[in-house]
C-alpha cells in the first residue's frame, strides 16, 4: 500500500515501518480535522452571546480580554472548577457516556466536510470523501438522538425522562423533512459524496435551483438542534424539566458546546449542499480562499439562526409537531416528486444536463428557471392555503366571540 | 481497497471522538472540589423529595411518532439509491419512484385523517 | 498487501467482539434499558461488518434505521413499562435453555452454514473489485424493469400496511386510555 502525504511526513521524521507510519498519519489527520470544530466552538459561543446581546440592545461580554474575546476561556475555566454532583441512583456508565456520545456525534460529521479545493484525487481537502457522505451525516446525527435518550434515562429523574421523551419525539419527527430535503442535492449531483455535490454546483448553486428545499433543510436543522423557535428543549432546561437537569460542571458544558457546534455544523452543511461550499471567486487558483468562502457562507446561516433565535417566541410542542407533520412533511414529499418529474422531463427533452458538474452556466439556465418557477408556484399556493385557513380560523373565532357578546349583552 | 482505508480514518475518528470531550471532563476531576453529601445527591424534583418510582405515564403519542418515523426512515433509505442513479435513468424510473412515494404518502394521509398525528 | 490483511483481520476481530459481546450483554443484563443499549452496540458491530464487506451504504443504513429508529422505538417501549430495573425470573429454566440453544446452533450449522462453507473457491480480489457494485448501480437495479422494481413497490406496500396496522392498534390503545381516564 502506498504512503501518502502525512504518512510520508511521519516517515521522514524517522518512523520506518510503513503501516505504523500510516497509522500515525491517520491519527494526526484525525486530530487536525477535528481541531477545526473544536477551535470553532470557542469562538462560536462568544459570537452567539455578542450577537444575541446586540439584537437585545445591549453589549454582551466585553470585559474579559479585548472585546470579550477570552470570555469563553473564562467560562471554560469556571466550568472546570464546578463540583460534579452525580445523583445517587443514576446509572453511572450511561450517565457519564451520554455527554461524550452527544459531542462525538457532532464532531464525527466533520470527517466528511470538504474545506477547500485540491487538484489531486479527492478533489478537495477533506477528512475522507466517503461515497455515502450525505447518508453518513444523517446516520451520525441520529446517534445524537440516542445520546439524549441515554442522558434522560441515566439521570434517574422522571422530569429528565419526560423531557428526554419529548425531545426525542421532536428530533425524530423533524428528521423526515430533513432527509427529504437532502434528496434534492443528491438527485441533482447523482452522488452522495460531499465533494461531488460541490463539484456539481460549479456552474449553478443548488440554492437557486431549489430554494424551497434549502428552506426545508434550514428549518428542519433548526428544529433538530433545538434552536428557536423550536427551543422547547432549552426551555425545558430553564423550566427545570429538561434531560440535562442532573448534569453539572463540565458534563453540562459538553452538552452545551455540542449544541452550539451542531448549529454551526448544520450551517456549514447547508453551505456545502446548497450554496456550493468552497466555490467562489478564485477558489481554484488560490485554494485557501475557498476555506474562507465556506466559512463565510456557513456563518451567514449561523447568523440567520441566531437572528431567529433572538427574535421569535417559543412554540409549544403541539404547534411544533403540527408544523412538522401537517406542513413540512407533505411539502417536502411534494417537492421531491415535482422536482424529480421536472428534472426527468427536461433531461429527456434535452434541456437539462444529466451531468451537472461538466455542464455550463448556459446549460443550467433552463432547468434553473423552471425549477424556480415551480418553487414560486408551490410557495404561493401553500401560503395561499395557509392564509385561507388562518382567515377561516379567525372568522370562526370572531363568530364565537360575537355569540358570547350577544348572550352576555342580552342579560 | 482504498474504500477501506477511507473507513480506517472513520474508525480512528470514532475512537478519538469521544476522547476529545472526555479530556476536559477528566481535567475537571482533578480541578474541582468533591464534597458529596446526601442532600446534594438526591434526585432533583423542584426542591421536594421524590415520591414513587421513576416511571412515566404511557402516552401512545410517542410510540406513534416513532413508528411513523421508522416507516419513513426505511422509505428514505430506499429512495437514496434511486436519487443517486436518477440522472441516468428514464421516465419509468420516475414512475417507479413516484409510486413508491405515493403509497407511503397515502399511509400518511390515512394517519392524518385519523387524527393520529396530533399531539394531545 | 500483507499489512492490509493484518489490519483487516484485526478489524474483523474487533467487530466480532463488539457484535457478540453486545448480544451477550443483551441477554445477560437485568436492566431492560441497558439491554437496549447493548443491542445498539451489537447492531453497531454489524454495521462494521458491512464496512468490511465493502458495502458502506448498508452500514449507514444499519446505523440510521436500526440504531436511529428501531432501537429508539425499543427504548420507548421499554421505558414506558414499569418495573424495568429488576426483571423477575419467570422463564429461568437452565436445562431447557441450553438444550434449545445447542439444538438451534446445530440446526443452523448443518442446514445453512456447512453446505456453503467450502464451496466457494478463493477469488482474486481484483475480480471481486471489478464486480463490486456501488450505490448508483443499486439505484438502477431497484427501478429497472428487469431488475427489482416489483420488490421495490411491494416493499412500499408492506411499509404502508405496517404503518396502517400499527395506527389501528395504537388508536385502540388510545381509546382504552381515554376510557380509563374518563
Amino acid at each position: 500500500m502506498d504512503c501518502v502525504a502525512l504518512c510520508q511526513v511521519v516517515q521522514s521524521l524517522g518512523v520506518a515501518d510503513p503501516s505504523l507510519a500510516r497509522f500515525i498519519g491517520l491519527l494526526i489527520a484525525v486530530v487536525l480535522v477535528s481541531g477545526v470544530p473544536l477551535l470553532t466552538v470557542v469562538f462560536l459561543i462568544l459570537a452567539e452571546r455578542k450577537i444575541a446581546a446586540r439584537i437585545q440592545d445591549r453589549i454582551g461580554p466585553n470585559r474579559v480580554g479585548p472585546y470579550g474575546l477570552l470570555q469563553t476561556v473564562a467560562d471554560l475555566l469556571k466550568l472546570l472548577g464546578k463540583e460534579d454532583i452525580t445523583p445517587a441512583a443514576a446509572d453511572r456508565v450511561l450517565y457519564n457516556a451520554a455527554p461524550l456520545i452527544s459531542f462525538a456525534s457532532v464532531v464525527l460529521i466533520w470527517a466528511v466536510i470538504p474545506f477547500m479545493y485540491a487538484a489531486n484525487e479527492p478533489g478537495a481537502v477533506v477528512g475522507v470523501d466517503l461515497d455515502i457522505g450525505v447518508l453518513y451525516f444523517v446516520a451520525v446525527a441520529s446517534l445524537g438522538t440516542l445520546a439524549i435518550m441515554t442522558a434522560g434515562w441515566a439521570s434517574n429523574n422522571k422530569y429528565a425522562l419526560l423531557g428526554a421523551f419529548r425531545v426525542v419525539a421532536l428530533l425524530v419527527s423533524y428528521e423526515i423533512p430533513l432527509v427529504f430535503a437532502l434528496l434534492i442535492p443528491v438527485m441533482f449531483a447523482g452522488s452522495m459524496s460531499m465533494v461531488d455535490i460541490i463539484e456539481a454546483q460549479s456552474h449553478m448553486w443548488f440554492i437557486f435551483m431549489a430554494p424551497l428545499a434549502t428552506f426545508l433543510f434550514f428549518i428542519s436543522s433548526q428544529a433538530e438542534t433545538g434552536r428557536a423557535p423550536f427551543d422547547l428543549i432549552e426551555a425545558e432546561s430553564e423550566l427545570v424539566a429538561g434531560f440535562n437537569i442532573e448534569y453539572s460542571g463540565m458534563k453540562f458544558g459538553m452538552f452545551f458546546a455540542a449544541e452550539f457546534l451542531h448549529v454551526f455544523t448544520n450551517g456549514i452543511l447547508l453551505a456545502i449542499l446548497y450554496m456550493g461550499g468552497y466555490l467562489g471567486f478564485l477558489y481554484q487558483v488560490f485554494p485557501p480562499i475557498g476555506f474562507l468562502w465556506l466559512g463565510l457562507k456557513g456563518t451567514i446561516f449561523y447568523f440567520i439562526s441566531l437572528w431567529l433565535r433572538n427574535t421569535l417566541p417559543r412554540l409549544r410542542i403541539d404547534q411544533v409537531m403540527g408544523f412538522n407533520w401537517f406542513f413540512l412533511v407533505p411539502v417536502s414529499i411534494l417537492n421531491v416528486i415535482l422536482t424529480a418529474l421536472i428534472l426527468k422531463l427536461m433531461q429527456l427533452a434535452g434541456w437539462a444536463p444529466t451531468d451537472m458538474a461538466n455542464s455550463s452556466l448556459i446549460g443550467m439556465l433552463p432547468i434553473t428557471i423552471v425549477l424556480l418557477a415551480k418553487d414560486v408556484i408551490m410557495i404561493v399556493m401553500i401560503m395561499g392555503r395557509v392564509a385561507l385557513e388562518g382567515r377561516e380560523a379567525r372568522a370562526a373565532e370572531q363568530r364565537l366571540n360575537d355569540d358570547l357578546l350577544v348572550t352576555a349583552a342580552g342579560d | 481497497m482504498e474504500v477501506l482505508s477511507n473507513w480506517a480514518f472513520i474508525g480512528v475518528f470514532l475512537i478519538l471522538a469521544p476522547i476529545f470531550p472526555a479530556l476536559p471532563i477528566l481535567a475537571a476531576t482533578a480541578l474541582r472540589p468533591s464534597k458529596p453529601n446526601v442532600l446534594k445527591s438526591q434526585t432533583y424534583e423542584c426542591g421536594v423529595e421524590t415520591v414513587g418510582d421513576t416511571w412515566v405515564q404511557f402516552r401512545v403519542q410517542y410510540y406513534i411518532y416513532g413508528l411513523v418515523f421508522l416507516v419513513f426512515d426505511v422509505e428514505m433509505v430506499l429512495l437514496f439509491p434511486w436519487a443517486v442513479a436518477y440522472n441516468d435513468l428514464d421516465l419509468f424510473a420516475f414512475g417507479a419512484g413516484f409510486l413508491f412515494i405515493f403509497l407511503l404518502a397515502d399511509a400518511l394521509i390515512y394517519a392524518w385523517k385519523k387524527d393520529v398525528l396530533v399531539w394531545k | 498487501m500483507n499489512d492490509i490483511n493484518i489490519f483487516l483481520i484485526l478489524a474483523w476481530v474487533v467487530f466480532t467482539i463488539i457484535t457478540l459481546g453486545g448480544a451477550l450483554g443483551v441477554v445477560t443484563t437485568r436492566n431492560l434499558f441497558r439491554g437496549t443499549i447493548w443491542l445498539m452496540v451489537s447492531l453497531f458491530g454489524v454495521a462494521g461488518y458491512y464496512v468490511l464487506l465493502e458495502a458502506p451504504f448498508l452500514a449507514a443504513v444499519q446505523v440510521l434505521v436500526y440504531i436511529g429508529a428501531i432501537a429508539i422505538l425499543f427504548t420507548f417501549a421499554v421505558m414506558l413499562t414499569r418495573s424495568l430495573t429488576q426483571l423477575t425470573d419467570r422463564y429461568n429454566r437452565p436445562i431447557a435453555n441450553v438444550v434449545g440453544a445447542v439444538l438451534l446452533f446445530v440446526l443452523l450449522m448443518v442446514g445453512v452454514i456447512l453446505p456453503i462453507w467450502f464451496t466457494n473457491e478463493p477469488v482474486d480480489p481484483a475480480i471481486i473489485n471489478a464486480q463490486v457494485q456501488d450505490t448508483r448501480d443499486l439505484g438502477e437495479a431497484l427501478v429497472s424493469k428487469d431488475g427489482f422494481v416489483i420488490p421495490f413497490e411491494v416493499v412500499s406496500l408492506l411499509l404502508t400496511a405496517a404503518m396502517i396496522g400499527a395506527i389501528v392498534i395504537a388508536r385502540e390503545v388510545e381509546e382504552d386510555e381515554k376510557g380509563k381516564r374518563a
